[in-house]
């Protein structure tokens, strides 16, 4: 557990920003790819060591901000149920669906508990077999094999009264429908390690070579971002559109066998909608017919949900990199993480809420002149 | 949502709506942020706050027979009731304890009102009871009254602890945030981040290679002997809920003045880093129990830091930042690698993230 004080030395990352700086010739847009890395880029400063030429885009990769309302809503409808006990990780409270969030449904009395594992979840429901226990599993390829593990355990162990709502997403679609997109500036992706530590890097290859993009798989201290960073500008300054694995110590090009064994076996591929965005083929996961039984929605048939969204911010451009946060007329002023008004202000992963809470000191919006931080008594 | 399409749709890309009204108490209401903040703004102030009433420090300064006392009151809350390096008991009368110290008083008498929860084994509660007997002795207090209330099973968490003090302030003691000026020096007692992260431990069944102990204790005496340096210090905060940046943004937003903290000053354990990265927390957020934060006159700043490290609870006493003429208000961090960043008023409780 040193590597987290060995992968910030400051000597190291000056080390690494002399070679960018060596390198760069003309500007270049670079994605990266996982809030994750959004936030470590905005935490450490990242954005401004770099040279000027290297312009930082943050990308879809919140599994919050881009779960869609629509879900958000069914799980405040199951969660407000008499009997049920729901299940979630800590940054899915505050996301706001229509009208409220899971915060507030626990605070009418609703059983909404925290948890760190899905197994979590199912150790309750096997403690309150009278009870209806219901975990939200939503994310990338990365939480997607302990959620698929745990509706497998259910059926093994024959824990009827668990279930799962499934909103889980894969980034490569995403890839794809960013690329596509008429607007789009990104020529290099800093590709989301953790992802394909558990996928490999097999999806990425054509997609490089078909959109002529460099991808580099980058890790989330800063010193991997400095790396990936320096070898997508390397490619980019040769002409040269790759895919390459600047993460080794936690990704092989095979990922992980068993936990893709485990996400073929309970799910199967489906167009998932994505908040902000709208639907992107083949982009999600749901739960495959044979586990059908286990799948939330279908057990507690959700109906009569009105979903409203008011199009009010922008946080879709801030999620495929064509919009800067500080750029939306609403950051700072009506839109800050006590009175979002979108996910990507209410994540912690978010775009908006790492620019807000990090950089509002040196963005030219009315953010710095209403620190919504500053305590009012 | 909208029907499939090949590439994303701009003119469908929508928002939620925003929460700005919250129709009833959240878990973040106790969180010791902004909401905490605004809950105290908005329904508690206006009904009853007068002249005396301190909605900004830990306790209350007010005269009474000519004597300059420091009055405060706290509830405790924790789940479980013993966790490594201390318990309910001893917070309850640390917590308070610290509450006084922060004024600079010397704390004398504490009350003690438990509140039971039916059901609760009464050798739990002797056992709470004598945490809290052996923290008043340490920290040199009274119990000099209290109070027993028994609720209903599933009406309570099997303890509820609320203690208030009283303590005498030294006369030329004046510790307000409003006496911070530019150039104050910024020192906290030692590493941060302990207790949270101790109590997140067995509350969560988390473990970490390392039994992290909360750093719970009582700071009178630490404030003592600073004062016995200079009586000149600006401004005391024990950094609990809300950690070290909550603390850092009161006073930056009380005192008018902006905060600069360097980031790889602040002392933060290896096993808290270490349990922190793996759950997505920011060590500055982070809840201790046994840590203040002192604004210092420069010209005061290293003898009172040597003081400090001469005392048992201050021996790793650091330099963290100073505050500046710049952005009043607002606390900045530098970054490692030489960036800055706002370090902003936690908004309710920090929540693990998702991976």
């Amino acid at each position: 557990m040193k590597y987290i004080e060995e992968f910030q030395d400051p000597a190291l990352a000056e080390r690494l920003l002399g070679e960018i700086r060596a390198a760069v010739t003309r500007p270049w847009a670079l994605m990266e790819v996982c809030g994750g890395q959004t936030h470590t880029i905005i935490r450490h400063g990242i954005d401004q060591l770099l040279p000027d030429e290297v312009e930082l885009i943050h990308g879809p990769g919140c599994p919050v901000c881009v779960t869609p309302l629509e879900v958000i809503d069914k799980a405040l409808e199951i969660a407000s149920r008499p009997g049920v006990v729901f299940c979630s990780f800590g940054d899915m409270l505050r996301v706001p669906g229509t009208g409220r969030d899971l915060f507030q449904v626990r605070g009418e009395g609703g059983d909404v508990r925290v948890v760190y594992s899905p197994l979590d979840a199912l150790r309750i429901a096997r403690r309150n077999p009278d009870r209806q226990v219901v975990f939200f599993g939503i994310g990338f390829e990365t939480t997607a094999p302990p959620n698929a593990m745990t509706v497998y355990q259910a059926r093994r162990l024959g824990i009827p009264n668990f279930s799962l709502l499934v909103s889980h997403v894969r980034v490569p679609p995403a890839i794809e429908a960013i690329m596509r997109s008429p607007n789009c500036r990104v020529q290099g992706f800093l590709a989301a390690g953790h992802v394909c530590s558990v996928m490999g890097t097999g999806e990425y290859p054509e997609l490089a070579a078909r959109h002529r993009v460099p991808v580099v798989v980058t890790g989330f201290e800063p010193l991997d971002i400095l790396e990936g960073v320096r070898r997508t500008v390397l490619q980019l300054e040769r002409g040269e559109h790759f895919v390459e694995n600047a993460y080794p110590r936690a990704v092989r090009p095979e990922g992980n066998p068993a936990a893709r064994a485990m996400l073929d076996d309970v799910f199967e591929v489906t167009d998932r909608a994505w908040r902000g965005i709208g639907v992107i083929p083949d982009s999600g996961w749901r739960l495959s017919p044979r586990y059908r039984e286990f799948d939330a929605e279908h057990r507690f048939r959700v109906s009569g949900i009105d979903t409203r969204e008011p199009s009010a911010c922008r946080s879709g451009e801030v999620l495929q990199g064509l919009l800067k946060p500080h750029e939306c007329e609403a950051f700072g002023t009506v839109c800050t993480p006590r009175s979002p008004l979108g996910a990507t202000m209410v994540s912690s992963e978010g775009a908006c809420a790492a620019y807000y809470l990090y950089r509002r000191l040196d963005l030219p919006s009315a953010a710095s002149r209403h620190p919504e931080g500053s305590p009012v008594v | 949502m909208s029907e499939t399409t090949e590439a994303p749709d701009v003119l469908a890309w929508t928002c939620p709506l925003p929460l700005r009204e919250r129709p009833r108490v959240v878990m973040g209401h106790g969180g010791g942020g902004a909401l905490s903040a605004e809950l105290v703004r908005d329904v508690f102030a206006p009904a009853y706050g007068g002249p005396a009433l301190s909605v900004t420090g830990d306790s209350a300064t007010v005269e009474l027979g000519g004597a300059r006392l420091a009055f405060s009151t706290d509830s405790f809350v924790v789940r479980p009731l013993f966790f490594p390096g201390g318990s309910i008991g001893h917070l309850a009368v640390n917590g308070t304890v610290n509450d006084l110290a922060m004024s600079g008083a010397r704390p004398a008498y504490l009350s003690c009102g438990f509140i039971l929860e039916e059901g609760v084994e009464t050798g739990v509660v002797r056992r709470v009871a004598e945490a809290l007997g052996e923290a008043a002795r340490t920290a040199g207090v009274e119990v000099a009254t209290g109070d027993t209330k028994v609720v209903e099973a599933g009406h309570g968490d099997g303890v509820f602890i609320n203690t208030s003090g009283i303590g005498l302030v030294p006369p030329g003691v004046d510790l307000r945030p409003q006496r911070v000026v530019p150039g104050d020096v910024v020192i906290v007692s030692g590493p941060i981040g302990a207790h949270g992260v101790a109590v997140m431990s067995v509350r969560e069944g988390l473990e970490f290679g390392v039994e992290i102990e909360s750093d719970c204790a009582a700071l009178a005496g630490l404030v003592e002997t600073m004062l016995a340096v200079t009586e000149d210090l600006h401004v005391l905060r024990d950094p609990t809920r809300g950690g070290l940046a909550a603390a850092l943004n009161e006073i930056a937003a009380a005192s008018g003045t902006g905060v600069v903290v360097l980031e790889r000053a602040v002392p933060v354990p290896a096993p808290v880093a270490n349990a922190c990265a793996v759950l997505g927390l920011d060590p500055m957020y982070v809840a201790n129990e046994g840590k203040l934060v002192a604004f210092v006159p420069r010209a005061h700043a290293d003898a009172v830091l040597a003081a400090m490290r001469a005392h048992p609870l201050g021996r790793e006493a650091a330099v963290i930042g100073e505050a500046v003429a710049d952005h009043p208000g607002m606390v900045v961090a530098r970054t490692g690698l030489g960036g800055t960043r706002v370090v902003d008023l936690p908004l309710g409780e920090q929540l693990p993230r998702i991976c």
